[in-house]
């Protein structure tokens, strides 16, 4: 009997891991190569594999829409993530103070994540919209030189987006936060008591601080919410007024799948893969080397 | 081994006739199946393709609906290429205007030919339809229907209202527009989408430049053409429009823009026959509750859009033949008269009978009549009628932009409409 689990130990492991792992290798590496190899093909409305080297990125940065896009990207990426971070952190410390009620405070701020960017983006859009949203409401209750046409203004719709995004992933941040605060040993702040700190000082010299890893695997969260973020600004905007609020995710579905370039929506997907690896490898590279030791 | 295999091939040809029988394959010896890819998921455009899957079925062949909801057919597009990458392509997809050519150039549509001549294309339609339909010379396509593109809709109660009359070129289109807005009526209905914004400088563009200018500039992409002093006054025309529309209009759709002509909260508006569906739903007669004129400065002039299947090379030799069949039902008298009817448009096919059509129908077949023999008649851009879709999308880019922004100047969009012509 001991003869054949000692033969079975070996390779029933491997064996369970196989088919997951063969699977995960042809639909994620498999296809990430694959992206690779048509962007730099000939592609257009199908796959076809004639080799043009760099041809799809010169076409790719010398399209005005693709700097726009990155520029989106990058009004985008640093408001959502540093507004985000920001009042989620606010939230967090409120929330902190051992208010009454604040399961259920917790619960309604966090209530956003629950949400489809989809729903997200449909219920900003009207709320934002001049005719239908906050501008209407404030001229009817007679502020009627109240205006707040962001949203169909082209070089402020982006923020519009901004606002919605921080809305839905705010409370998200908060309750990483929240739980970070709490895992913090209450001894720390009967000390700093103790010592005469008052509570915004134990906050900003003690507790921030402390909540280093915290911030860390937060922006890691947000950061790559930010950078493949689609279905916000396809509700929000679609990508409107003209395309003054494209992300380069809204611009990769544009040119691979409406407009048959399917090369130069498979050179921009690959950008954007090499800018989420840019920030995830270095993240992978030193969660794995805390492991060794 | 044979014996080990005989039992399992009996059980596979079981089941296999199962299969045939259940889905209804084996109706007569001849008869195919026919697959076809479309986007016609709303009430009229639903009636009007079952009257195809009728015909069809009437020949005893089975017709296997691929609908794909989404009006743009962006997302069916997509269905579509996946299956002919896997060899798995439908018997017909709507495909229209010069897409035809750039998959006719990936070498997988079918060559239709022998139909075209039995049933005599080539005197049926007119030339420049036709040749959208061809690929080095052969048919790989069958046209369906025609929209006309430069239409005004107005509303002749809000005319009324602000003593203003339709106008016939852009400097009364400005008049009218200047009394509708002291009457307190939004002049120009209006949805901020880049293909809206395209239609209305498509039918400026016709109206101010002309039809040798509009195809100059817009369907060959002549660089000098589209510098010329005629591209100014086009797009100055163009940005003063956008001064009569309100200010919600970005990201409004079509239909909404029309509801606002319907209600008489605006003037006019510059879509698409597509509009009129809108209009006859909301219980509106032509002539009566509004008013179909062409866009101004455009009465001699067609811009078109022209929807089609594409034929799809085939394996199997019964669905080829219920692909021919469904090639030739297409172009048939009596599906051109239902299939537009219900849809709005009016026949690809000419001298047909339009007893049974509405006025601006009426009027619109006359015009494309009479536009092929004289020249007018020319491909819409802001539909896909015109050039390839990477430098389609390019120049409604460049045009959105100029719309949008407030800063833009027209020699800064001059040069952009250049740098986007040159997208290949």
């Amino acid at each position: 009997m001991s003869a054949p689990s000692a033969l079975r130990t070996p390779w029933l492991p491997k064996l369970v891991v196989a088919p997951s792992f063969v699977l995960s290798f042809l639909f994620i590496y498999g296809l990430m190569a694959w992206n690779g190899y048509l962007s730099v093909s000939a592609s257009r409305l199908l796959p076809n594999y004639e080799f043009v080297g760099l041809a799809q990125y010169v076409t790719l940065f010398e399209n005005e829409r693709w700097w726009v896009a990155l520029q989106n990207m990058a009004i985008f990426g640093a408001l959502f993530i540093g507004g985000g971070m920001a009042v989620g952190l606010l939230l967090a410390i409120l929330l902190d103070q051992k208010v009454r009620a604040e399961g259920v405070l917790r619960t309604i701020y966090l209530y956003p994540m629950a949400l489809s960017f989809i729903v997200t983006g449909t219920a900003w859009k009207w709320i934002l919209n001049p005719g239908l949203g906050l501008e209407h409401l404030m001229q009817q209750w007679g502020f009627s030189d109240f205006t707040f046409g962001w949203l169909v203004d082209p070089d402020m719709a982006i923020y519009c987006v901004v606002i919605a995004g921080i809305w839905q992933s705010a409370g998200f941040v908060m309750a990483l936060f929240l739980a970070g605060l709490r895992g913090i040993d209450e001894s720390i702040i009967k000390a700093a008591q103790v010592d005469g700190a008052s509570l915004p000082r134990i906050y900003w010299r003690i507790l921030i601080p402390t909540l280093r890893p915290v911030f860390f695997s937060t922006l890691m969260v947000v950061s790559h919410l930010a950078i493949k973020s689609f279905d916000l600004v396809m509700a929000l905007t679609a990508g409107g007024p003209g395309y003054a609020t494209d992300l380069p995710a809204t611009f990769m579905y544009t040119m691979a799948f409406s407009r048959g370039q399917i090369g130069l929506g498979a050179a921009s997907a690959t950008i954007m893969l090499a800018t989420v690896a840019a920030i995830v490898v270095p993240y992978l590279y030193s969660e794995l080397r805390v492991k060794k030791c | 081994m044979n014996t080990t295999a005989q039992p399992l091939r009996r059980h596979l040809l079981a089941l296999s006739v199962a299969v045939i029988a259940g889905t209804g394959f084996a109706t007569s010896a001849w008869a195919g199946e026919v697959e076809v890819l479309h986007w016609w998921t709303s009430g009229g455009e639903a009636k009007a393709a079952s009257a195809l899957k009728a015909t069809l079925q009437a020949k005893g062949h089975t017709w296997k609906d691929f609908a794909v909801a989404g009006g743009g057919g962006d997302s069916a597009m997509t269905v579509l290429k996946s299956r002919v990458v896997s060899g798995n392509a439908p018997a017909a997809a709507q495909i229209k205007g010069p897409s035809l050519q750039e998959w006719a150039r990936e070498g997988v549509l079918a060559n239709m030919d022998d139909v075209a001549k039995a049933e005599k294309w080539d005197e049926l339609l007119p030339k420049v339809v036709s040749d959208g339909m061809k690929y080095q010379g052969h048919y790989i396509a069958a046209p369906v229907n025609v929209h006309r593109v430069n239409w005004l809709w107005a509303n002749p109660e809000a005319f009324k209202k602000a003593g203003a009359k339709v106008p016939t070129n852009w400097d009364e289109f400005f008049v009218a527009a200047e009394a509708l807005k002291k009457a307190g009526i939004i002049p120009v209905a209006h949805g901020g989408q880049n293909w809206q914004d395209f239609t209305t400088f498509e039918s400026v563009a016709l109206g101010v430049g002309g039809v040798d200018f509009y195809k100059k500039a817009l369907v060959q992409l002549d660089p000098a053409t589209l510098k010329s002093d005629t591209m100014v006054k086009v797009l100055t025309t163009f940005k003063r429009v956008k001064g009569y529309t309100d200010k919600n209009a970005p990201g409004r759709d079509w239909n909404l823009a029309t509801a606002m002509v319907i209600k008489g909260e605006a003037g006019m508006q510059l879509m698409g026959d597509w509009a009129k569906g809108e209009f006859i739903a909301a219980g509106k007669v032509p002539g009566k509750d509004f008013v179909c004129a062409a866009a101004p400065g455009t009465a001699k002039a067609f811009t078109f859009n022209v929807d089609s299947f594409a034929l799809f090379k085939l394996k199997n030799d019964a669905n080829v033949k219920a692909q021919k069949d469904l090639a030739s039902a297409i172009l048939s008298p009596a599906f051109q008269e239902l299939f537009n009817l219900n849809k709005g448009s009016i026949p690809v096919r000419l001298g047909m009978d339009m007893g049974k059509f509405d006025d601006c129908a009426k009027l619109s077949s006359t015009d494309f009549v009479a536009t092929a023999k004289s020249g007018g008649l020319v491909p819409s851009i802001a539909h896909g009628m015109a050039v390839p879709s990477a430098a389609e999308g390019a120049i409604k880019d460049a045009i959105s932009a100029f719309w949008n922004s407030d800063k833009m100047t027209v020699p800064d969009a001059v040069a952009k409409l250049v740098a986007a012509a040159r997208t290949k």
